[in-house]
């Protein structure tokens, strides 16, 4: 049987799609911040917190880590209510986002902060750095620098990722592509077409952010460092 | 109406994570072999195959597994062939599983020092001998511990075929959750589920990786 594809269905509901766009490169950017942040403290805790909450550490990690994203975010979405906390579906999305993201950044961050070489912790000391400047001026940038290729990675897996926040009705991408399906049953054609701008995403995410780390985050000798 | 107590609800999604297993490992086990076929491709001399390699990688890695899955529900009703949320779900995922996996592999194959390529050569050996006796025996011991890591990822991805209608174990806990009201319970059963499945193979995968460190090569 031939198929006719017809995509000017879909392209001339594009201010759609471009909403759709908005919403996932928001969510996903709010969710780097915040996963960032937390994947760096948890790290620092991970190492030099005592040990039983670095035990609370590591089994956030694991349990992330081994459920999936979809379980994570409806026990977030329709579990959490039932003990009192109503969210959003926008709020839920970014909660359950960070909170992934920022499991797989403790493990990423903590393996660029053991490689610090002991002699640079000697010398921060040495010069009278307080715990946390030296952590802050010393140790984390250049294991940052070591780990960001890894970073980048993950934050475009749960960009990708994001497609399922669509389920609780944020009204990211794929959301947008199923209204749109379910507009004019063009369904296969709307999701070639997210897929794609999905696919251009995730390229150019990786490449503005691989410009961004070296020149912003941390100092350029570092990146190849 | 019926009371579902809560090992009614245990009861019920350890049923349906059968599913979760079985959809696991075929496309796990698919993937792996039709994997093998892409990295013998992508390390081959041809330049065709090694970019449509690359490319294929790149579609299955680049964008959301959500979206293959919808692409090839309604992909293959399109095309007019017989179709269900199972023959989607597993053909889907055996490709991205294959496309993730050649990826692996090709790593571990170029992990291989490049001298061990011209010493099988300098011996008059073929490609394939090359490939049979040499360098894949080499691949293969660094790239067991990745794999098996892997496995957890296609673990986790089968919970999305539950959003093109498959019965398994986060549709179950959906469809629960709607009869029961009691989403709190059932997500974190369903949860500890996914971790009990998962953790023990992340935990056999370290452990490789671990051994694998002090073994050396």
């Amino acid at each position: 049987m031939a198929i006719a594809l017809d995509f000017s269905a879909v392209v001339s509901e594009w201010p759609l799609l471009v909403k759709g766009v908005a919403w996932t490169l928001g969510l996903t950017a709010v969710s780097a911040v915040l996963g960032g942040l937390i994947g760096v403290s948890c790290a620092w805790l991970r190492l030099h917190a005592r040990s039983w909450i670095s035990g609370i550490v590591s089994a956030y990690v694991e349990a992330i880590r081994n459920t999936p994203f979809i379980v994570q975010l409806f026990f977030i979405f329709f579990g959490l209510p039932a003990a009192g906390v109503k969210l959003t579906p926008e709020t839920a999305s970014v909660f359950a986002m960070s909170i992934n993201l920022g499991a797989y950044a403790t493990e990423i961050v903590r393996a660029g902060l053991q490689a610090t070489p002991l002699g640079q912790i000697d010398a921060a000391k040495a010069l009278g750095l307080s715990q946390l400047q030296m952590f802050r001026l010393v140790v984390l940038p250049p294991a940052l620098a070591k780990v960001w290729p890894a970073l980048v990675s993950q934050l475009i897996i749960v960009m990708l990722g994001s497609a399922v926040c669509g389920q609780i009705s944020t009204e990211e991408l794929s959301y947008a592509a199923n209204l749109i399906q379910s507009r004019n049953f063009r369904a296969f054609e709307s999701f070639i077409i997210a897929a794609s701008i999905y696919l251009m995403l995730a390229i150019s995410l990786r490449r503005t952010l691989m410009w961004f780390g070296p020149r912003f985050l941390f100092g350029r000798g570092l990146a190849h460092g | 109406m019926v009371e579902f107590s809560v090992w009614d609800i245990v009861r019920n999604l350890g049923l349906a994570a059968r599913w979760t297993i079985v959809l696991s490992l075929v496309a796990f086990v698919g993937g792996a072999v039709f994997g093998l076929a892409l990295l013998f491709a992508r390390i081959g001399s041809r330049r065709t195959g090694k970019l449509l390699v690359a490319g294929y990688v790149q579609l299955f890695q680049g964008t959301p597994l959500l979206m293959q899955l919808f692409l090839f529900y309604f992909g293959l009703a399109a095309l007019g062939l017989p179709t269900s949320a199972w023959t989607a779900a597993a053909l889907c995922l055996t490709l991205y599983a294959s496309a993730f996996l050649a990826e692996i592999w090709r790593g571990c194959v170029d992990a291989v020092p490049r001298g061990q390529w011209d010493a099988a050569k300098s011996i008059g050996l073929s490609f394939v001998q090359q490939l049979r006796l040499v360098i894949l025996p080499q691949a293969a011991r660094i790239s067991v511990a990745p794999t098996v890591g892997f496995l957890v990822q296609v673990v986790k991805g089968t919970a999305l075929a539950s959003i093109i209608g498959f019965v398994e174990l986060t549709k179950a806990a959906q469809m629960i959750a709607n009869a029961t009201f009691k989403p709190f319970v059932v997500y974190t059963v369903v949860a500890l589920f996914y971790f009990a499945l998962c953790y023990p193979i992340s935990w056999w995968s370290k452990r490789l990786e671990a051994r694998l460190a002090v073994g050396g090569r």
